[in-house]
């Protein structure tokens, strides 16, 4: 029961803190058909920015200002790098961003250092929200679903209810028509893709005192943000938003169980003695996303709930 | 192409293919027999080695993303799959198990091949179905997976100490005992020559014809008759075997291989070479090879930024120039061949005079930084001259260089864009 | 940083070994390889132990030399890669470097063994030794050993038995719970906490023996919440780098209020990633801290690093060890070649900070007192430029002959 418990609980806020890096990624990629390998290191910068301004300030006006700068850097980026690219297709621009990765990295190690920052929870937040099963759940922990869920919110309200959410809607689907009908489709594409990189710079913000805020963080988040993006589907925040949470659960369900592959198989004359039946079950759990990538990939190339295939 | 259009007779003479074909790989040979005669040293030897291994699989790689127009992000696992089989192979002709003890350790990559291409046969069946980004996505996930796996089989892969082994076993070939390191020097030039030959004969054949063809337009491949799912496939089994030729050949110098072999690192690293040498030229991996090799084994010597150098390399490669250094070369051979070879040569050397002002001020700035970002007090003093983070001659240089940099090489390029 | 250019510069730039460099003018120069990575993401740790061999290299060379010669050590990048080192290793044999150290990553030390194995059988009369001060696996000085390897680290067993011993000494200790890396390091430490357990304290149970992937999980809260629903009163970990951080960092936020004991809780940035969190939680088992009584000297040199290095600690006192051995032996024997310096090493016991180092002669393993400490506040010499820092626990003080482990190791020393 408490593995249930834990894992339901965990899985469920590691399912929205992937949304929150996938959903900017998802908007880029859907929109510009560029998947950026970068969108991590966003995530990165975030967390490095909102521990500089933490330490000049406060953390509360850090979870504001430092999205802000990410989504600036990224808006930056795409107008003087990406843009320059796109006429040389779409493995230029993959690879550009590819490179900015490797860039983005060594510069944070040149101005941060090489090894993790001493980036804190506020105060405010710091203790215990309540206890289930003898282990203590941090307040820090709700506050992360409040924030991630705020902004579920938002984006929704954004993108259904308001006219630049129309267009951009538009624009994901009919760029040319969007450009026809005299709206600046370059300044869309620029301000979609700072707006993704923003949301990836708020996952940083809540989530890199939670874990460590190191420059090896982006190498570590990257590969998983992509899984969610292909395995929910192009254009579909809907399934990006499935995917986060189907990965989040999965991920935290595979820990829980204590069982190898001879306890499951050993009907089929699988011992502990074969290396084989050795694998633990939960210790494939950070390996199932790429498994759940490969599968998904070559059984329903357009993802869960994507409108054309990649 | 220009030329094409004017002759009417599209194939090349007998002398011209020489020249083309055969002529460039006979002088690569020749400098190969050339070069123990200067006497290198262990290093030279060693780097040697390294680079030859590279040109093999950066070749390999471009077979799927030059020739072929399939981004994959998990090369290096047919690169370590063929490796590693070789490993293993050298441990069976040591232990002489079944008929493995009469098999010479110099044939050993024909062993890399086998293993390879049939690593890529498995993986690729059903990663080769599709193109694209979706074929990108499956080689990432595979080789995640592929990674992590590793660790879990200890006796194929050795765990995190992988498997190891001594290539002085087995027959002698061509008297050389393989023992010291100018002997592997025969081996490595040999299969570095073999893999090229081989490879570049890949392109001519009806096989790599259609590959080229279904990356530019796969429906037409399929209106003559061939289905470019199986022309993928088959070219991306050749890719495979060919990467595990340069598994074998670095199972023969390195005589180890570990599961970072087969990790994302040297995926992306094998990326880079093919790229930044010039993935539409068949020689542009050889240059990326060769130059990326270098940098990686002798530049961490002389900075510790290295990588930030090799990323801005790349980006600059990818944003400036995507052909490549195999583009820049052929760029200034037809410029200088070209008409008018004397103001292309000024451009040219204002373009050069422009970068070298902005590599002047980013190497200030990226040296000055990161000894300031060390705190250990030291200081930049590149020909005696001293330059602190709290100098002023430090930031003019920095500022200067490269304004002036983009100034000069934004005029150099001036009638090429009004000409726009 | 230019990498050799700065061992150069260190060393002039220290006002004292001038003054000893231009009094042994015509000295000649011992080369030193240090091979470990210097960039990435393991640089932080590589340079942690490189600027700990400079300034070891210094005070040799302030104090007169071996025997009159400077020590000079170079640093070549290895990535961590153990390709990679292969190369550097045959760059450093080229520039002259007959004596090679490394630490980082076992796979790369057990690359470097064979490879120096190879070359030394290859190249008779230009041997090199390899002074390991950080690869932990036991078979490197079992079945693994060789003349030419010294190993100047604890490895994972006798680390283990340290940890073991201290959970002897406390009875309420009952369940214990291992954690590590899915990996031949992690499931060695596992194995060797399992039989190390069950010979001194069968009454413990063993709770869970969890092996998760090596630096793939971002947030290790499910594997406390095991922990903690297993009830278990002390958890055995071996994770090094992000999964060390990790593991601690949730296990402070879940209020896991037992003792972690860990190889690895010194390493840099963990005390400053849980700060007050680490107090009586996180453990390590380590060759020396800084916050236990020892000489003004030593006082002194954990200060001057300090000062000239401000990014790290004090931490690589092994380092510092290792190098006064190599000074002792090469005195000894009066000579620094490499065969030499490999027989006076044989059985040498010098004395350090705290306490004697020996390097047993059966398998080139050195033999030290080991230490079990936690993290406190308001100690001497803080880490992680906090305020807190490592201080020894009760009955913390393992000696020596404690921890040290049988050897299986045939060694083949040349005539």
């Amino acid at each position: 029961m408490e593995t249930i418990v834990f894992a339901l609980l965990n899985g469920v806020i590691y399912g929205l803190l992937l949304f929150m890096l996938s959903s900017g990624l998802t908007l880029i990629f859907s929109m510009m058909g560029v998947l950026n390998f970068a969108h991590a290191s966003f995530y990165m910068l975030g967390a490095y920015f909102a521990y500089t301004i933490m330490g000049a300030t406060s953390f509360w006006i850090a979870l504001f200002l430092a999205p802000v700068l990410v989504g600036l850097v990224g808006a930056v980026v795409e107008r003087y790098g990406l843009r320059r690219v796109h006429a040389n297709g779409h493995v230029a621009e993959l690879l550009f961003t590819f490179g900015l990765a490797y860039l983005i990295e060594e510069i944070v190690k040149i101005i941060w250092g090489k090894t993790s920052v001493d980036y804190r929870i506020p105060d405010l937040l710091n203790f215990p929200a309540f206890t289930v099963y003898g282990a203590s759940f941090p307040a820090y922990r709700m506050f992360m679903l409040f924030v991630a869920i705020s902004m579920l919110v938002g984006l929704w309200l954004l993108l259904k209810k308001t006219r630049a959410g129309l267009i951009i809607q538009a624009a994901l689907s009919h760029p040319n028509m969007v450009g026809h009908l005299g709206h600046n489709v370059p300044l869309i594409f620029m301000t979609v893709f700072g707006i993704g990189c923003a949301l990836a710079g708020l996952a940083g913000v809540i989530a890199g005192n939670i874990f460590v805020t190191d420059p090896a963080m982006a190498i570590q988040m990257g590969p998983i943000v992509f899984v969610v993006v292909v395995v929910g589907g192009i254009g579909s925040l809907e399934g990006a938003f499935l995917a986060s949470l189907l990965i989040g659960l999965l991920q935290n369900f595979a820990v829980g169980i204590n069982a190898s592959f001879a306890d499951i198989f050993g009907f089929l004359g699988l011992t502990e003695a074969m290396e084989v039946g050795q694998i633990n079950i939960s210790s494939l759990g950070p390996m199932l996303p790429f498994l759940l990538l490969v599968l998904i990939l070559i059984f329903r190339p357009r993802g869960l709930m994507g409108e054309k295939e990649l | 192409m220009s030329d094409a259009t004017t002759t009417y007779d599209l194939a090349p003479s007998t002398g011209a293919k020489f020249r083309q074909r055969t002529l460039p790989i006979l002088i690569f040979a020749a400098i190969l027999l050339a070069i123990p005669m200067v006497g290198p040293s262990r290093t030279m030897y060693t780097l040697m080695h390294q680079m030859g291994i590279n040109i093999v699989f950066a070749l390999s790689y471009n077979m799927i993303l030059g020739k072929g127009g399939l981004l994959s992000f998990g090369h290096a696992v047919y690169f370590g799959l063929g490796g590693y089989l070789c490993m293993h192979a050298l441990n069976w002709i040591e232990d002489g198990v079944g008929l493995w003890g009469s098999f010479p350790v110099f044939f050993l990559p024909i062993v890399g091949f086998v293993g390879g291409a049939a690593a890529a046969a498995i993986i690729g069946w059903p990663s080769c179905r599709r193109a694209g980004t979706t074929f990108a996505m499956i080689s990432l996930g595979i080789a995640e997976l592929v990674y992590a796996g590793s660790y879990m089989f200890d006796s194929l892969f050795g765990g995190e100490q992988g498997v190891s082994g001594d290539r002085m076993n087995g027959p002698e070939m061509f008297g050389l005992s393989l023992g010291p390191i100018s002997d592997v020097y025969w081996f490595i030039a040999f299969w570095t020559v073999v893999g090229i030959a081989l490879m570049y004969g890949f392109t001519r054949t009806p096989l790599g014809k259609l590959s080229e063809a279904q990356r530019d337009n796969s429906q037409r491949v399929q209106f003559i008759g061939y289905n470019p799912q199986t022309v993928r496939y088959f070219v991306f089994v050749f890719a495979g075997g060919f990467a595990g030729v340069a598994g074998g050949m670095a199972a023969v110098n390195y005589e180890i291989f570990t599961p970072i072999n087969l990790s994302l690192a040297p995926s992306g690293f094998v990326l880079i070479m093919a790229y930044v040498g010039g993935i539409t030229y068949f020689v542009g991996p050889i240059f990326g090879a060769i130059l990326l090799t270098y940098m990686q084994s002798m530049m961490s010597d002389f900075t510790e930024a290295w990588l930030l150098y090799l990323g801005v390399l790349f980006i600059a490669i990818v944003m400036f120039a995507p052909r490549g250094i195999a583009g820049i070369v052929f760029g200034i051979w037809h410029g200088v061949t070209g008409p008018n070879p004397s103001a292309y040569l000024a451009k040219l050397m204002m373009q050069l005079g422009g970068i070298l002002l902005m590599l002047l001020g980013l190497i200030v700035l990226v040296e000055v930084s990161v000894r300031w970002s060390n705190g250990y007090g030291h200081v930049y003093e590149p020909f005696g001259i001293h330059l602190g983070h709290t100098d002023v001659l430090t930031w003019i240089i920095v500022l200067v260089a490269s304004v002036a940099g983009v100034a000069l090489t934004r005029y150099a390029n001036r009638p090429e864009e009004a000409s726009q | 940083m230019n990498i050799r250019k700065t061992a150069i510069l260190a060393a002039a730039t220290s006002a004292i070994a001038m003054g000893a460099a231009v009094g042994a003018a015509h000295a000649d120069t011992i080369k030193m390889a240090f091979i470990d990575p210097l960039s990435g993401p393991m640089g932080p740790s590589g340079e942690a132990a490189y600027t700990s061999f400079q300034l070891a290299a210094e005070h040799i060379n302030a104090n007169g030399g071996v025997n009159g010669d400077m020590i000079e050590v170079t640093g070549y990048d290895n990535k961590v890669d153990p390709k990679e080192s292969l190369v550097q290793l045959q760059k450093a044999i080229d520039d002259g470097a007959r004596f090679i150290f490394q630490g980082n990553g076992s796979s790369v030390a057990a690359a470097i063994i064979e490879a120096v194995n190879k070359h030394n059988a290859r190249n008779p009369g230009e041997e090199v030794l390899f002074f390991n001060y950080a690869a932990v696996t036991p078979a490197f000085t079992n079945e693994m050993c060789s003349f030419w390897h010294f190993r100047f680290d604890a490895h994972a067993d006798m680390k283990m038995a340290a940890i073991t011993d201290w959970i002897k000494s406390h009875d309420e200790i009952k369940k214990v719970y291992l954690i590590g890396q899915d990996y031949v390091f992690g499931q060695a430490v596992a194995a060797a906490a399992e039989a190390q357990l069950t010979e001194k304290r069968p009454d413990i149970e063993i709770v869970g023996n969890e092996l998760h992937p090596l630096a793939k999980v971002t947030d290790f809260t499910p594997y406390i919440q095991k922990i903690i629903s297993s009830g278990a009163d002390a958890v055995i970990t071996g994770n090094w780098g992000a999964d060390m951080q990790l593991l601690m960092k949730a296990a402070a936020e879940s209020g896991s209020e037992i003792p972690y004991l860990t190889f690895y809780g010194g390493s840099k940035g963990a005390v400053s990633a849980l700060a007050e969190g680490g107090v009586n939680r996180l453990y390590q088992v380590s060759e020396g801290i800084t916050n236990i009584e020892a000489s003004p000297e030593q006082n002194a040199l954990i200060e001057e690093y300090k000062q000239r290095f401000p990014d790290y600690d004090y931490y690589y006192h092994r380092a510092f060890m290792a190098m006064n051995m190599f000074d002792a032996a090469a005195e000894a024997a009066g000579s620094v070649e490499p065969i030499a310096v490999a027989k006076a090493m044989e059985g040498l016991t010098i004395e350090g900070a705290y306490g004697p180092f020996t390097m047993r002669a059966d398998d080139h393993q050195v033999q030290q007192n080991l230490y079990i400490s936690t993290v406190a506040d308001g100690v001497t010499y803080p880490v992680d430029n906090t305020t807190f820092g490592w201080t020894l626990v009760d009955q913390g003080t393992i000696e020596a002959a404690a921890a040290e482990q049988p050897t299986t190791c045939e060694m083949e020393r040349p005539e």
